[in-house]
C-alpha cells in the first residue's frame, strides 16, 4: 500500500505502524516481566523431602517391634532353608509382608563377580525371599542396587538378575534420573546428597540382604554397610569418615527386615574377594529387625569384637539398635 | 517393478540392516542385544577394509573373506556396492534428493555434470595405500579415516545412537560419553551437508572405497551406456545421475554407481545396461599418472613423517592405554579401522576414541579413559576383542585375559600399571583415611595394599589439664566430635595408644576399660594426670604391588579425587609391548 515516493507518511500507515510498535513493546515488557528474577542464582532452594513429599529422609519401612523376636540365627548350609527358618523364627513372613505390599529388596550387587566368589548377595537367598514375599501376596517385589562396577554386568554376572526375574521380581538398574537429593535430619554427612529414591516411590516394605565380608577400611561389610548402595554421586568421598557414614545410613534407612548371609564369609581380600580361597564356610544365616545387633553378631564370624567396628557404637548412640545382641535373646536353630 | 524401485528397496534394506547391527552392538541376552548377530558383516563386506589390511600386513584376515565376493561381483557388474548396498551412500543419495527437490531440470543436470575434481578420490585412495605400503618405513592403516563403512559405523555407534538414545537408554543403562565424538560428528555432518552443494559429493570426490571399486570395475562385463550413437540431446538421463558420470555423452564408467536413474529417466529408451560399451563412447578412470605417483609417494613419505613425533617409539604418550588383547602399537596401527565397534560394545564405556595423544595416526583409535564410564575395564569381560573386525584387538578368551587355565604361566594380560600420585592422595598427603582404591581392586590377592601408620594431626600435641575416669581434659581447644570417628587415637608419653571414642572442644574420651567397646588390643589407659598427649590419626596408605597390578583402572575410576585422580593407569608394564616393561 505504501507509495514509495510519497514525501509524507499517510495517517493511516502511521497509525497501523504505531499500533504494531506498541504491541511489540507491550510483548517485550510482558516477557521481561514474566521472566524477571530479581535475586539471580545462588539463593538456596528450600530443602526438598523424599521425592517431593514432606517426608524428610527416606520413609519408615519398619514393622512394630516384638521383644524376643528381634534377631534369629540359623545354622546350616542350605541358604533357602536357613533363610526361611530364620524368618519363621521371627514370626514368619506374614509379620513383615501384608497382601498388596510393594517390597524393595536391596541386595549387595556391588561387583561383577560370580556368586561362587561371595562378593555379592547369593542368588539363592534372593530367590527364597522373593518367593516368600509373593506367598504372602505381595503385589510387587523389586530387586535393586546402585552397583560399584558396571550395573548391567553386576546384575548379570552375580546371577541376581536371573534369580530375581525367575522368581517374578522386577529388577531395576540404577539410572542417573533415579537419584534425588536427600538430607538426613541430624546428619552431618548426608546433606543434600543424591540418594537412590526412585525405586522406593511406591514401596512400603524394604528388606536388606547382605553377604558377610571383611573390608579393609570399615573392617567388616554387613547389613549396615549394604546401604552404601543407596548413595549416588561421588559417594567415595565418604570413605574419609567410614564409621559415621555407615551410622548415618543406618539412621536414614529404616528397613522392614535385614538378612545377613554368613553361609560363607569373605575373610580376606574383601570386599571384592576374587578367589574362593578368600572365603570360609561359616554356615550361618541371620535375620534381624535390628541392624546393629545383626552386624555385632556377624562380626563374631570374622572374630571381631564390637570395639573393632566403631560404627556399631555410633549407631547405638543414635538409637538405631543394640550392640549387645545377646540381650535381645536371639532365636537360634539349625537346619540341615 | 522398475529397477530403480528395486534399488531403493535394496538400499533401504541394507541401511536398516546397518542400523539394526548398530543397535544390537549392546552387551546382553535379549534379541535386540548382541547374542550372535553378525554385527561386523557390513564392515567385512567392505573391500577397502580387506585391501587396506592386506597392504599393511601382507595377509588376508579370514573373517574379511566376504569382501572377496564384493570384489568379484564388482568386476562383473560394476560399482553396485555404492549404489545398492553402502549405507553411507544411501544417506547421501537421500539427502541429495531432499536438497535438490523442486530445482529446475536444467539446474539438476548442471549439478550432475562430470567434474575433473572427481579424480581426487583416486588420489586419496592411493595416498592411504602409500601410507600403509611399507611397514619397514612406517606402515600405518589410515583408510578408516575416510573409508565410508568405518566412517558411518563410528558416526552411528559413537555419536548418533548415544544422542538419540539419550532419554530411552535402550542401548545403555546411562548416558554414554565419547571424548572425541564431536570431531566424528563434525566429519559426518560435513559429509552429509555437502550433498546440498552437489549430490553425493562424498561419493564423487572423496570416497576411497568408491575409487577402488571404480578402478576394478574397468573390466565389468555389464555396463551402462547408450544404445544409440546419435540421440536426442534431451539430457534427461543426467537429471538424477548419482555418480556424475555423464551417461548422455562419453560415459565415465568408473564413476557410475549403477543407480539406473539414467535408464529409467530416458523416455526414448536410449540407455541400457548391456555388455556392449556405450555407443556415445566410454572413458575409464580419468586420473593423471603424475597425480597417482605423486599421491603414492606422498603417502609413503607422510607415514614416516608422522612417526617423527616418536609417539610409536620412546615418546609414547602415557595416556595411550589400549584395550585388553590389543596388538603391540606398530602392529595395532596396521589394523585398526577406527570403526568404533569396541567403544560401542564396551559395557562400561571406558574405551574411547582417542584424539591426537597417540600421534596423528592414532586419531579415533581405542584408548581407555577411566574417568569416563561406569567402572574401568571389567575383570570378567572380553567384549572388545570379540567385536574387532580386523583383530587389531585380538579375540581373547576370559582365561587368557585373567591368566587362568592354559594361560597360568603367561599370567593375566596387563593393560598398564597403576601409579599413586602421593601429592593428591588423601592418606598420603592430607592425613585423611580413604583407601577406596584398595577396596575396589578386583585382583586376588589385591594389587593395592596398605601401609598402616599413625600420624599426629595438625596442632595435635596438647597438654593434659586433668584426667577424670576415661575423659582427658586438655588445655587447648579442638574441634568437637572431629576425633570420635574411630580413626583417631591418643598417644601417651609412655608410648601407649588408645582409640578416641568421643571428644568435646576441650576433652577426649577413651572407651571404658572392660566395656565391649574398648578393644583390649588397644592398650590400657596409662595412669597419667599431667604431661602431653598427641592426637593421632590412623592412616592406611595405599601402595601398588606392580607384580599383581593388571592396569584395569577400577581404582582410578573409583578414586574420590575426582579431577585428576590420585591413582592413575599408564601403559608401563603392558603385556602387548616389551619396550614399556617395568619389571625385571
Amino acid at each position: 500500500m505504501t507509495e514509495p515516493n510519497q514525501e509524507n507518511i499517510a495517517r493511516r500507515q502511521l497509525l497501523i505502524r504505531g499500533a504494531k510498535a506498541a504491541a511489540s513493546i507491550a510483548a517485550t515488557v510482558g516477557v521481561a516481566r514474566w521472566l524477571y528474577d530479581p535475586k539471580g542464582p545462588g539463593a538456596k532452594n528450600e530443602e526438598v523431602g523424599f521425592l517431593g513429599t514432606s517426608v524428610k529422609g527416606l520413609p519408615d519401612f519398619s514393622v512394630p517391634r516384638k521383644d524376643g523376636q528381634i534377631i534369629s540365627i540359623v545354622k546350616g548350609e542350605n541358604r533357602a532353608k536357613t533363610v526361611s527358618k530364620a524368618i519363621e523364627l521371627l514370626g514368619g513372613i506374614e509379620r513383615f509382608i501384608k497382601p498388596g505390599d510393594v517390597v524393595v529388596i536391596k541386595p549387595n550387587v556391588g561387583f561383577a563377580t560370580p556368586p561362587l566368589l561371595g562378593a555379592t548377595t547369593h542368588p539363592d537367598v534372593i530367590t527364597a525371599v522373593v518367593k516368600l514375599c509373593y506367598e504372602k501376596k505381595a503385589s510387587k517385589v523389586i530387586v535393586t542396587d546402585n552397583s560399584i562396577n558396571d550395573p548391567a554386568s553386576c546384575f548379570t554376572i552375580s546371577g541376581i538378575s536371573k534369580a530375581a526375574s525367575a522368581a517374578g521380581a522386577q529388577v531395576i538398574m540404577p539410572k542417573d534420573s533415579y537419584f534425588s537429593p536427600l538430607t538426613l535430619a541430624g546428619g552431618v554427612l548426608i546433606k543434600d546428597w543424591p540418594v537412590y529414591c526412585a525405586p522406593f516411590a511406591k514401596a512400603n516394605k524394604l528388606i536388606g540382604i547382605a553377604p558377610l565380608k571383611s573390608h579393609h577400611r570399615s573392617v567388616a561389610s554387613m547389613t549396615m554397610k549394604n546401604w552404601y548402595g543407596l548413595l549416588g554421586g561421588r559417594r567415595n568421598v565418604f570413605h574419609q569418615d567410614i564409621n559415621n557414614i555407615i551410622a548415618e545410613l543406618a539412621m536414614l534407612v529404616k528397613p522392614t527386615l535385614v538378612i545377613l548371609d554368613g553361609t560363607v564369609t569373605m575373610v580376606t581380600n574383601g570386599p571384592t574377594g576374587g578367589s574362593v580361597s578368600d572365603l570360609k564356610k561359616t554356615n550361618t544365616m541371620i535375620a534381624s529387625c535390628d541392624m546393629v545387633a545383626a552386624d555385632a553378631f556377624g562380626g563374631t564370624l570374622l572374630n571381631l569384637k564390637p570395639a573393632d567396628l566403631p560404627y556399631l557404637a555410633i549407631s547405638e548412640k543414635a538409637d538405631v539398635g543394640t550392640v549387645d545382641y545377646e540381650s535381645l535373646k536371639p532365636l537360634r536353630a539349625e537346619v540341615t | 517393478m522398475k529397477i530403480t524401485t528395486v534399488r531403493r528397496i535394496n538400499q533401504l534394506f541394507f541401511f536398516a540392516l546397518f542400523v539394526w547391527f548398530c543397535i544390537v552392538t549392546t552387551v546382553g541376552e535379549k534379541f535386540w542385544q548382541i547374542r550372535n548377530w553378525p554385527i561386523n558383516w557390513i564392515l567385512q563386506l567392505d573391500p577397502l577394509v580387506a585391501l587396506g589390511t592386506i597392504v599393511s600386513t601382507r595377509k588376508f584376515y579370514g573373517p574379511l573373506h566376504c569382501a572377496l565376493g564384493v570384489v568379484i561381483l564388482t568386476i562383473i557388474f560394476g560399482r553396485f556396492f555404492c549404489g545398492w548396498i553402502c549405507p553411507f551412500g544411501a544417506i547421501h543419495q537421500f539427502v541429495g534428493y531432499l536438497g535438490n527437490r523442486g530445482k529446475k531440470v536444467a539446474e539438476k543436470i548442471r549439478l550432475n555434470i562430470y567434474r575433473k575434481a572427481q579424480c581426487i578420490k583416486y588420489l586419496v585412495l592411493v595416498f592411504f595405500l602409500g601410507m600403509a605400503a611399507f611397514p619397514s618405513l612406517a606402515g600405518t592403516l589410515q583408510t578408516g579415516l575416510l573409508d565410508p563403512i568405518p566412517l558411518v559405523t563410528r558416526s552411528f555407534q559413537l555419536v548418533l545412537l548415544p544422542i538419540f538414545d539419550r532419554s530411552a537408554y535402550l542401548t545403555s543403562v546411562n548416558a554414554r560419553y565419547y571424548e572425541f565424538g564431536w570431531l566424528i560428528f563434525a566429519v559426518f555432518a560435513t559429509a552429509v551437508l555437502l550433498n546440498l552443494v552437489i549430490p553425493r559429493f562424498y561419493c564423487r570426490f572423496i570416497c576411497p572405497l568408491g575409487a577402488f571399486l571404480g578402478i576394478i570395475s574397468r573390466f565389468s562385463i555389464w555396463r551402462i551406456g547408450k544404445i544409440k550413437s546419435k540421440g536426442i540431446e534431451c539430457k534427461m538421463c543426467e537429471k538424477a545421475c548419482e555418480g556424475g558420470c555423464e551417461p548422455n555423452g562419453n560415459i565415465k564408467i568408473a564413476e557410475c554407481v549403477l543407480c539406473f536413474n539414467c535408464r529409467d529417466g530416458c523416455q526414448h529408451h536410449h540407455i541400457a545396461y548391456k555388455t556392449v560399451p556405450s555407443l556415445a563412447g566410454e572413458t575409464q578412470v580419468d586420473v593423471s599418472r603424475r597425480g597417482v605417483v605423486l599421491s603414492f609417494v606422498s603417502g609413503v613419505i607422510v607415514a614416516p613423517a608422522i612417526r617423527l613425533s616418536g609417539k610409536v617409539a620412546s615418546n609414547w604418550y602415557t595416556g595411550v592405554v589400549r584395550p585388553p588383547g590389543a596388538l603391540a602399537e606398530p602392529e595395532f596401527l596396521k589394523l585398526c579401522l577406527k570403526c568404533g565397534q569396541c567403544m560401542r560394545i564396551c559395557p562400561t564405556n571406558v574405551i574411547q576414541p582417542s584424539g591426537l595423544e597417540g600421534g596423528f595416526e592414532g586419531l579415533w583409535t581405542p584408548i581407555l579413559n577411566n574417568r569416563i564410564g561406569s567402572s574401568g575395564c571389567q575383570l570378567n569381560c572380553v567384549a572388545c576383542g570379540q567385536v574387532c573386525p580386523t583383530s587389531a584387538i585380538r579375540p581373547i578368551t576370559l582365561d587368557e585375559k585373567r591368566g587362568l587355565g592354559d594361560f597360568v604361566s603367561a599370567g593375566p594380560i596387563k593393560l598398564g600399571t597403576a601409579f599413586i600420585d602421593q601429592g593428591r592422595c588423601l592418606p598420603w598427603s592430607m592425613d585423611k583415611p580413604c583407601i577406596v582404591c584398595q577396596e575396589n581392586c578386583p585382583v586376588s590377592p589385591k594389587a593395592i595394599f596398605t601401609k598402616d601408620v599413625f600420624t599426629t594431626v595438625r596442632d595435635g600435641v596438647v597438654s593434659i589439664k586433668q584426667v577424670t575416669g576415661n575423659a582427658i581434659e586438655i588445655d587447648s581447644s579442638i574441634p568437637a566430635d572431629k576425633f570420635s570417628t574411630g580413626d583417631y587415637y591418643v598417644l601417651f608419653e609412655d608410648g601407649s595408644r588408645c582409640k578416641i571414642s568421643s571428644n568435646t572442644a576441650t576433652s577426649v574420651g577413651i572407651a571404658e576399660a572392660g566395656s565391649s567397646l574398648r578393644s583390649v588390643s588397644e592398650g590400657k589407659l596409662p595412669a597419667v594426670t599431667a604431661g602431653k598427649i598427641e592426637i593421632q590419626v590412623r592412616l592406611q596408605k595405599p601402595c601398588v604391588d606392580i607384580e599383581k597390578c593388571i592396569g584395569c583402572g577400577v581404582c582410578e575410576h573409583e578414586c574420590p579425587v575426582s579431577g585428576q585422580r590420585a591413582i592413575r593407569i599408564t601403559a608401563e608394564g603392558e603385556t602387548r609391548s616389551t619396550d614399556r616393561r617395568l619389571l625385571l
